[in-house]
């Protein structure tokens, strides 16, 4: 099963684990949230996440299959965020399960990579003196 | 047809979206930049860095891309998502 969601409101962790790992199938469960940190020099006002809602949705449903495939996946869940965040709130959730673990971590780790320099979802931080648009790191 | 702007390159353009009609003589989406960027000095400004992709009907396309039959055609920096 494969569940792909964007919204602006926070996600449930647990219950979205509670749910993955229902399956009878699943011997392993991996799970990765990226959160919002703080600058180094300044402190971060809000991180503003801007997306193409309709690319966005067919890129992480499309890395979702392929990982499915690659790694034996029995169940696959993403759910990215958009909208004003703040410090330590969490922006992204990929959980995978697979019979064995080395398959979701892997499965996992690829899902995040890929999403990081192809979906499409733009940050923006905001300080209390300015505004920057993140530049893209490998 | 429909172009979309995203992110830095909507805010320097003040607009996240706008329908031209292109020439006939525009094919590829290298033309259609090209095009745009000798339009209005305001499009020089947003794509001169070349930094931005352009996405045609969702999909990630090349400059050498023929948008003839695309619908939409979006123009953004690189993505910084995850």
């Amino acid at each position: 099963m494969i569940k792909i969601r964007i919204q602006s409101e926070a996600f449930n962790i647990e219950n979205e684990i509670k749910e993955i790992s229902r399956s009878k199938l699943n011997g392993a469960t991996v799970s990765f949230i990226g959160s919002v940190r703080d600058l180094k020099s300044e402190n971060l006002k809000n991180l503003e996440i801007e997306h193409f809602p309709k690319m966005a949705e067919k890129v992480l449903d499309k890395t979702a299959q392929y990982a499915f495939k690659n790694w034996n996946l029995s169940q696959c869940t993403i759910i990215h965020r958009y909208g004003k965040l703040k410090v330590a709130d969490p922006i992204v959730l990929i959980i995978t399960s697979s019979p064995h673990r080395k398959e979701a971590f892997k499965a996992n780790e690829y899902i995040i990579d890929f999403l990081k320099t192809n979906a499409p979802f733009w940050k923006k931080e905001n300080t209390e003196k300015r505004s920057y648009w993140v530049n893209q790191k490998n | 047809m429909k172009l979309l702007y995203f992110a830095k390159i909507r805010e320097i353009l003040g607009r996240s979206d706008e329908t031209i009609s292109l020439p006939s003589n525009i094919l590829s989406a290298g033309d259609l930049i090209d095009y745009l960027m000798d339009l209005d000095d305001i499009y020089k400004t947003a794509f001169s860095d070349k930094k931005f992709f352009i996405a045609a009907d969702e999909e990630f396309v090349e400059m050498d891309f023929i948008i003839k039959n695309s619908k939409e055609i979006a123009i953004f920096p690189p993505v910084t998502g995850g």
